[in-house]
């Protein structure tokens, strides 16, 4: 039974002009020792997924799921005292921009014995003690002067550390990390990337990247789910991934990175993300979509089997080229 | 587009930006060297790349090339005027030497006025500087310009807010070509933009180049973005040049230690390439209080005695330029 398992979570937002469906039937699925990475465009739900997970979305969000078990609790039955003992303590969050993420107006150990205090049953001391221990962990050099520094005292990549050590307190089974490194510098980049491998490798806990860099992907994920416009339309090993892409929304974005480019003009998505009043009936991605007919503009399609990635397509892609009706197996 | 022959658009030569900043009540005040000593060219057609963490220069050296800041030292040659500390340009001299250099900066959604209508927006160069043209004229040439830049005449009456971030990218690109300009720095172009965005501004980016004959001053943190569109780069560290040559010598051969973990550090998106990463230790220094010699040497893994008290000068090596005491 994996470690965490979503089925069909649905988050619907009440705006002004009616509900705007952010996250739309995603399935997640992670196992101990797991690293998990989500990509996809803004607006594509990947935050929100993780933050549904999590509850920390606000009383605008409608929140669905058929299932959110988190290690045999469901979170949709279970109540909110049992709900806030898990989260924090079993599970976790590091967050995109760190600066803003920690609390302006108190110092790095209260922050991080918040944590502590609320989860373990420990002495001031021992608290003192462990946080210590967990800004060694991260790699702050001077832990013990560090413990009375405040937030803007600090740089951006000291502070996503003071974020990690803050997450990983209480030596959860889950960290969730939302586009960690998007804020920092390259070289901050791969120390923080190499800390997260480092932690997961080190304690076994299992490790769910959001992210929309390929590189941060290819780098450090061991499986991959892409979402685009609030569903998730394939699901594949990273090797298998940036080989053979299932989905066109995933072949036509590998496709665009510079890196990959082959000509000089790259090749390009036209159109943009379809927002909230402009969702197509049939596939989401077909008004962009270069392989799409008739049927993809009508009816949406259904999930393809593992070998094809999962992917959410009429005509799943094999080696770039779509494979007919006939072919596919429903 | 490997033309020597093409007009030098820009020559800096030991280009320095200053800034005084209050060191406290009773102590000196500091100075910040946010450029120091910077010399590169950029010729018609080309595409300079500048590349560094932040805190490196690249944004002061794009704010001194569009005269926003004027250098403390050195001498900036901006298509045939000079530009200097002690010489500095008549409004006359400004007002025709800012058309031809313009700037696209990095956020869509801030640098367009909200309450402005598209067709304001672009029209507001000529209204300033073609004072003579009537409104119907203003209106033809900003219509052209959009259809030019990929957008629809139809956008001329819209609000920013009803635009994409990839179609306000495009309506800064309109209103920076509105003069006709030869230089157009673009400070981090796409790095506010979807991955599938990116792309079609590159594209444009690349056909306006070939088909205007600009000269863009690339702002980027990207590095496989500067690899497909440089055609010469500059790597920056604390407000120094640190390498600096044609883009394929300087991804094939780096040869400053910083440049080389700075390609290191950057994710590939290919999970089986194996990875040698060079892992830099610490973080940047603080401009305030630079290190002493060589700025990078705190963090360098070749670092000796020589480096820590005296900063090396960018000079010649094989097939382009290094500041670098033991380059690799």
């Amino acid at each position: 039974m994996p470690l965490l398992d979503v089925r069909n979570l649905c988050v619907e937002f009440k705006t002004a002009d009616g509900l705007f469906k952010a996250v739309d039937g995603v399935d997640v699925q992670v196992d101990v020792g797991d690293v998990l990475a989500i990509v996809g465009e803004s607006g594509s739900g990947k935050s929100v997924s993780m933050l549904a997970v999590m509850g920390l979305l606000p009383w605008t969000a409608n929140v669905t799921a058929d299932a959110i078990v988190f290690d045999g609790v469901d979170f949709t039955t279970a109540g909110a005292k049992q709900r806030r003992s898990i989260i924090g303590r079993d599970v976790s969050m590091i967050f995109q921009e760190p600066m803003t993420s920690l609390n302006p107006c108190f110092t790095v150990g209260f922050q991080i014995g918040e944590a502590l205090k609320t989860h373990l049953a420990l002495s001031r001391s021992e608290r003192r003690k462990r946080s210590i221990e967990l800004l060694e962990q991260v790699g702050l050099p001077e832990p013990e002067r560090r413990l009375r520094a405040f937030p803007h005292q600090l740089s951006g990549g000291m502070s996503q550390r003071v974020m990690i050590a803050m997450a990983i307190a209480c030596k959860p089974k889950l960290l969730i990390a939302d586009e960690p490194t998007t804020a920092l510098d390259v070289t901050i980049q791969a120390q923080i990337l190499e800390l997260l491998l480092e932690l997961q490798n080190d304690t076994g806990m299992a490790l769910v990247l959001i992210t929309h860099d390929m590189g941060v992907v290819a780098e450090t994920a061991q499986r991959v789910s892409v979402q685009y416009a609030g569903q998730k339309v394939e699901e594949q090993c990273v090797q298998d991934l940036f080989v053979d892409a299932h989905h066109p929304y995933t072949h036509a974005l590998l496709a665009a990175l510079p890196e990959r480019a082959t000509t000089r003009t790259l090749p390009s998505i036209p159109g943009v993300v379809p927002g909230q009043f402009d969702r197509p009936q049939g596939c989401l991605f077909s008004p962009r979509c270069a392989f799409a007919d008739a049927q993809c503009q009508s009816a949406q399609p259904l999930v393809q089997s593992e070998s094809l990635g999962f992917a959410r397509c009429h005509y799943p892609l094999l080696d770039g080229k779509p494979l007919q009706a006939s072919e596919v197996r429903k | 587009m490997n033309d020597e022959n093409s007009p030098l658009l820009i020559k800096a030569s030991n280009l320095s930006r200053h800034y005084q900043v209050s060191g406290g009540l009773f102590k000196k005040d500091v100075s910040v060297k946010a450029l120091n000593n910077a010399s590169f060219e950029l010729r018609a057609g080309r595409t300079l790349a500048v590349v560094g963490e932040s805190g490196c220069g690249k944004s002061t050296l794009a704010r001194v090339v569009t005269m926003i800041e004027t250098p403390t030292e050195g001498a900036l040659n901006l298509d045939g005027h000079v530009i200097s500390g002690d010489n500095p340009l008549s409004d006359e001299q400004r007002a025709q030497l800012r058309a031809s250099v313009q700037i696209v900066f990095q956020d869509p959604f801030g640098s367009l006025n909200p309450r402005q209508s598209i067709g304001r927006i672009i029209e507001e160069p000529l209204l300033i500087n073609e004072p003579t043209l009537s409104a119907s004229e203003r209106e033809s040439r900003a219509r052209q310009m959009l259809s030019f830049t990929g957008l629809r005449s139809e956008h001329y009456e819209r609000y920013p807010h009803m635009f994409s971030g990839g179609q306000r990218q495009r309506i800064a690109v309109a209103r920076a070509l509105m003069l006709n300009p030869r230089i157009l720095v673009l400070d981090e172009p796409v790095s506010a933009l979807d991955l599938s965005i990116q792309s079609q501004i590159l594209n444009l980016l690349i056909e306006l180049q070939e088909r205007l004959g600009l000269a863009y001053l690339f702002i980027s943190h990207d590095l496989s973005v500067v690899k497909h569109m440089a055609d010469d780069v500059l790597v920056m560290y604390l407000g120094r040049i640190v390498e600096s040559g044609p883009a394929e010598q300087v991804f094939a051969n780096p040869r400053h230690p910083y440049t080389q973990a700075l390609l290191s550090a950057t994710p590939v998106a290919d999970p089986s390439r194996v990875q040698h990463r060079i892992r830099l230790e610490g973080e940047l220094p603080s401009p305030l209080n630079p290190p002493k010699g060589c700025a990078f040497n705190p963090r360098c893994w070749r670092a000796e005695d020589r480096c820590r008290s005296e900063a090396p000068e960018l000079a010649m090596l094989n097939t382009h330029k290094v500041a670098c005491y033991f380059p690799l």
